[in-house]
């Protein structure tokens, strides 16, 4: 056992939940307001892209990062229009843009780069190098960030009670649309920089869909976290974990599958969300399109 | 006139999308009409174009009508992927562990197999949302990654060949294959592996719509799905109808099983779905969530991954990652036809239709 819990596990457990955290508090925003999130996969693929995209470019990573958040925003607020102004499905509005970024990043890069979907490998000096402590930092100063401006400021109190009631934080005087094109825009912002963690950080280029189903991660850590910024923050570590689990597990564990421990996440999130596990409630209007009365 | 207007929207969403891509198509530095002629060209051309792209809509009308029975009864069952995985994987283990019995019979337990599979799949989010009131959108996503899972270790630890280095379980026995058309069609060859699913999945268009709109079952169904309430109040059971419509959902996705196990691969290979799970939400969607429409719409997108491969091939610059792009603008389009309302109100033949 002391093999396998080492310090290296705990770094191993910091970077792989990051991005699952910073798609998870992105995600926390949009659904608190009322807008179902299952888009922060495609706003994450957009992030990854343009960072790398941006990063080869002009070599240097923060401007990549910046046009990550550029890139995740732009498709949150695709993800907004359709479902504030025009009142589409929230599911299938996610859905599409889902299928749109795993085709539409690798389509650029073939036709830019001249790849079968990925873009050129980035040089290590143009690179942010973080240390796991430093980025812990970042993560537990970001979810505190998150609780104060939902539970502490005017904004996070009316980005609340439109995804609750919107009827009355109306008739309060409260821009529901407004509210909720923040809730999903900050969603972008957040969901790119996750992306562009996962391509300029944990590896060096961007590869087709290589986010490989993180983003869907971060929502079932949203909804095991029941949708609190520290809770969230918690289950993504925890997730983390079972991810970091089965790569250090490799060569000790033989017996027991990596399909077993990779499984782990899911199973709890529908065990949590049937109730099993204290009782998970999402945001009252969550999914629901405001129709102001005439 | 109400046949047009169910037809206009989705033209127009289709139109829309093309012209998006086309645009796309110019920036990259291509030709656009090069490229959608290359596509339709290819997909329409006659026997390998057509063999193919009716090959493809295969599973694509499967996901397309289990999206439809769900959303009939207001339901989003994004879990096809899923369902369609457990459906195969299940026609496959028949097929591995009863290989020596007679085609008559073994045929007939494979198609079970993949019924019961698929059905049992998306009955257990049905159960989660009657009895717990969970959301079935998040769990039939968490369900899609513990089928994947799952079917991983099943596959890499019991049923592959040792020798074999690819994720993919031993053969089926011969006697559960099922005929690729290229025997009875003139002039099509027989490599081609469109096959005797296809017309099952015809004849299962048939059943659904038989069902939803011509038996009191049906009926309920579709009650539970306009209005819950009312439905209740009349005396149905919305709990019942929601778990009879996630498995008769999940047992229509399973059938993919029939069309990739028995009829193409002969065996379970990993990962072997390439979205087709949630390219039936946009199949059902497009089609207006009826079994005619999920057909046409399953052509559609059946003619864009096949003619995807030459513009890739043939194209300076486009991949075959436009068939992607398309798609996803396609079902945003149509998620968000209000937007088209808009312009088009004057014409006065665009007022909401009945979903």
């Amino acid at each position: 056992m002391t093999e396998i819990f080492t310090i290296a596990l705990i770094w191993s457990t910091i970077r792989v939940s990051t991005p699952l955290i910073l798609a998870a508090l992105g995600g926390l925003f949009s659904e608190r307001s009322g807008v179902i999130n299952i888009a922060l996969e495609g706003m994450m693929l957009a992030g990854a892209f343009a960072a790398a995209a941006v990063t080869h470019a002009v070599g240097n990573p923060f401007v990549g990062v910046l046009a990550g958040m550029a890139a995740g925003s732009l498709i949150a607020l695709i993800h907004a229009v359709a479902c504030i102004q025009y009142k589409a499905d929230q599911v299938v509005t996610g859905t599409a843009i889902n299928i749109l970024m795993i085709g539409m990043p690798a389509f650029l890069s073939g036709a830019f780069f001249i790849s079968s979907g990925s873009t050129p490998q980035i040089p290590k000096e143009n690179l942010i190098s973080l240390t796991p402590m430093a980025i812990a930092f970042v993560l537990i100063l970001i979810t505190l960030a998150t609780w104060y401006v939902l539970y502490k400021t005017p904004f996070g109190l009316r980005l609340r009670s439109v995804g609750e009631n919107p009827e009355a934080a109306d008739a309060a005087g409260i821009r529901v649309a407004r509210m909720r094109y923040a809730g999903v825009l900050l969603s972008g912002v957040l969901a790119g920089v996750a992306g562009a963690y996962v391509s300029i950080g944990q590896s060096s280029l961007f590869t087709r869909n290589m986010t490989s189903g993180r983003g869907f991660i971060a929502l079932a850590a949203l909804i095991f976290g029941k949708w609190r910024p520290v809770q969230t923050m918690l289950a993504c570590l925890l997730f983390g974990l079972t991810d970091a689990l089965t790569i250090q597990m490799q060569g000790v564990f033989k017996d027991i599958p990596v399909q077993f421990i990779h499984m782990v996440p899911y199973l709890l999130t529908i065990i949590v969300l049937a109730g099993f596990i204290g009782s998970s409630r999402p945001p009252k209007a969550l999914g629901i399109p405001y129709q102001k009365e005439r | 006139m109400s046949l047009l207007r169910e037809l206009l929207f989705p033209m127009i969403a289709v139109v829309a999308a093309f012209i998006v891509g086309g645009i796309l198509i110019l920036i990259v530095g291509d030709d656009p009409l090069l490229a959608y002629g290359l596509l339709f060209g290819s997909a329409l051309s006659w026997p390998v174009g057509i063999g193919y792209t009716l090959f493809y809509a295969t599973p694509l009308i499967f996901t397309g009508l289990a999206v439809l029975v769900a959303f009939r009864c207001g339901l989003l069952n994004i879990g096809a992927e899923g369902q369609l995985y457990i459906g195969a994987f299940a026609t496959a283990w028949v097929g591995i562990t009863f290989a020596n019995l007679s085609p008559w019979l073994l045929i007939p337990m494979c198609f079970i197999a993949a019924i019961l599979g698929g059905g049992v799949w998306g009955a257990i989010p049905g159960v989660l949302k009657a009895r717990f009131g969970s959301h079935e959108v998040i769990n039939t996503i968490m369900l899609n990654f513990i089928a994947v899972a799952l079917l991983s270790y099943f596959t890499q630890y019991h049923y592959k060949s040792p020798s074999d280095p690819i994720m993919e379980t031993v053969p089926i026995g011969e006697g559960a294959h099922i005929a690729r058309l290229g025997k009875v069609i003139p002039g099509l060859p027989e490599f081609i592996p469109l096959n005797v699913a296809f017309v099952v999945a015809l004849i299962c268009c048939g059943l659904v719509y038989l069902f939803l709109w011509r038996t009191k079952w049906g009926y309920e169904l579709r009650a539970t799905g306009t209005n819950p309430s009312a439905a209740e109040y009349g005396g149905i059971s919305v709990r019942k109808q929601i778990i009879v419509a996630m498995t008769i959902s999940g047992a229509l996705a399973g059938m993919v099983g029939i069309n990739e196990v028995l009829g193409y691969r002969y065996r379970y290979y990993d990962g072997f779905s390439d979205n087709y799970g949630f390219t039936g939400i946009a199949v059902a969607l497009l089609g207006r969530n009826h079994p005619v429409g999920v057909i046409i719409s399953a052509l559609l997108f059946a003619v864009l991954q096949r003619g995807g491969i030459p513009v890739d091939a043939f194209t300076e610059h486009v991949t075959k990652d436009i068939v992607q792009v398309l798609q996803g603008t396609i079902i945003l389009f149509v998620a968000a036809e209000a937007f088209f309302r808009g312009p088009f109100a004057k014409f006065g033949l665009l007022q909401r239709s009945k979903v």
